[in-house]
């Protein structure tokens, strides 16, 4: 049985690890490379690596970290941030990267979802969502809106259609990030998350929130959710994936073990 | 010398990499039909559109490929390197498969028995049934987990050596003789794919 993801993120920011609530008051989290190994190695089912601040302050992504996580990790490697142009996805392959996840640049020239599929297969194109609930709207997850750059800049794009759009374009899977949620450690948005995974026939991950156990069976469970990515629970001690997921499998969700 | 197949489908990087770190340095990659024919093992990874393998036909290398496994080279297909094993496939119907193991590569369905299904199949699903004897999957109980990420798929045969379960089953690994196949992807699913990479590498 295909068994749900849950995969260990790191948001690195000048070649550290970091941690931000809310995508702000960030705080370090230690080495990408030993992390990414660590988590593998404790069981996490897929390692992403997302260079935070390379959209917004126009820097190319971090190679030479990505080379040194890659190495030796026998796991699914994701690196996104800075990805403009086939070229740039290119680079991140070579450096050792199984898929890429674009995210601004796809905003900006939905086009580069093909460019880079056509070189490397739909299946390596995940297309980053950062989304925002509509709070003055009657429908706030129906509205829910696309931030782009880092969630700095509002986009006015619905983030259902933006998904479906990313689906027929050709990206191979959605990474649905809650803004609302990012950091809180109060559970995923499992009602966006079940409205994206619902209007799209490519896997969702879901991502922000994670606090417990019992937040992954809810967004696997209730929200649909193919994956699910977390990033702080980890990074901290205060579980590592094996234990976790020995405690999400007891509620019934079908999982890699053991691993 | 192992020889590890580039026809730009794809990244090949992974593979090169878990190749090495089991220990066959001698690993190189190439488009070169003279290398087939003097390797120790020849591997054809690949993901993305099997309409990428005309460029095996373009660069000489079908014909350099029957003849290294009439000889008897060991060959190993991996997920798109397995599908054009078969006959060919829906993804290209002008693109001709290796026709080694009979029967057409298909997508899976959008919908069975009123269930949408989701495609690609991304993540670990587990190997079933596998062949008793099987060389490839020596050591690797049934029910262990690899990581998979394509929409075309196998059909099960006499050839299948393990099947997994994604809207019906389909085949996760073939082998005859010296010829073998993997739709998931070794170099990206931890212990049970180096064992299985290990096992080729070792034959």
């Amino acid at each position: 049985m295909l068994t749900k993801r849950i995969i260990a993120c790191m948001d690195v920011h000048n070649g550290r690890v970091v941690k931000g609530t809310q995508f702000v008051d960030i705080v370090d989290a230690g080495d990408p490379a030993e992390l990414a190994h660590r988590h593998a190695r404790a069981g996490a089912d897929e390692i992403v690596l997302l260079d935070i601040t390379a959209t917004h302050e126009g820097r190319g992504t971090i190679l030479e970290t990505v080379k040194r996580a890659a190495a030796e990790l026998f796991v699914p490697f994701t690196v996104g941030g800075g990805i403009r142009s086939a070229e740039d996805a290119r680079a991140v392959f070579d450096a050792g990267a199984d898929k890429v996840s674009i995210n601004s640049a796809a905003i900006a020239r939905p086009e580069l979802i093909a460019e880079i599929g056509a070189g490397f297969g739909a299946q390596a194109v995940i297309v980053a969502i950062d989304a925002r609930r509509a709070k003055h709207s009657a429908d706030p997850v129906g509205q829910a809106e696309v931030y782009v750059s880092g969630g700095r800049k509002p986009t006015g794009r619905r983030v259902v259609d933006w998904a479906v759009e990313a689906e027929q374009r050709g990206a191979g899977e959605i990474l649905l990030t809650s803004m609302d949620c990012d950091g809180m450690r109060t559970g995923f948005d499992c009602d966006l998350t079940r409205s994206v995974s619902q209007a799209v026939q490519i896997p969702v991950i879901a991502s922000g929130g994670a606090g417990s156990a019992a937040h992954f069976a809810e967004v696997f469970l209730h929200g649909k959710a193919d994956a699910a990515l977390a990033a702080s629970i980890f990074h901290f001690g205060i579980t590592d994936s094996r234990a976790l997921k020995t405690e999400i499998a007891s509620a019934g969700v079908p999982l890699r073990l053991p691993c | 010398m192992i020889a590890i197949i580039d026809y730009k489908a794809g990244n090949l990087a992974s593979v090169v990499k878990a190749v090495r770190f089991l220990g066959a340095h001698s690993a190189v990659v190439t488009q070169s039909p003279q290398d087939l024919l003097r390797a120790r093992k020849i591997l054809l990874p690949g993901v993305g559109h099997f309409r990428s393998t005309d460029l095996l036909h373009q660069l000489g290398l079908t014909a350099a490929i029957r003849q290294a496994i009439a000889s008897g080279i060991p060959f190993l297909g991996i997920c798109v390197g397995l599908q054009w094993l078969y006959q060919g496939s829906t993804e290209a119907p002008q693109t001709p498969g290796l026709g080694y193991f009979s029967g057409q590569c298909q997508r899976f369905p959008a919908v069975l028995a009123g269930e949408r299904i989701k495609s690609p199949h991304v993540g670990w699903n587990s190997l079933e049934s596998i062949r008793p004897g099987s060389r490839l999957l020596s050591g690797v109980p049934s029910g262990s987990y690899v990581y998979f990420t394509h929409s075309w798929r196998a059909p099960l045969s006499q050839d299948t050596a393990a099947q997994t379960h994604y809207a019906g089953a389909f085949t996760a690994a073939v082998e005859r003789g010296n010829v073998m196949g993997v739709q998931f992807h070794p170099e990206k699913s931890a212990e049970t794919g180096l064992q299985v990479l290990k096992n080729f590498l070792t034959l």
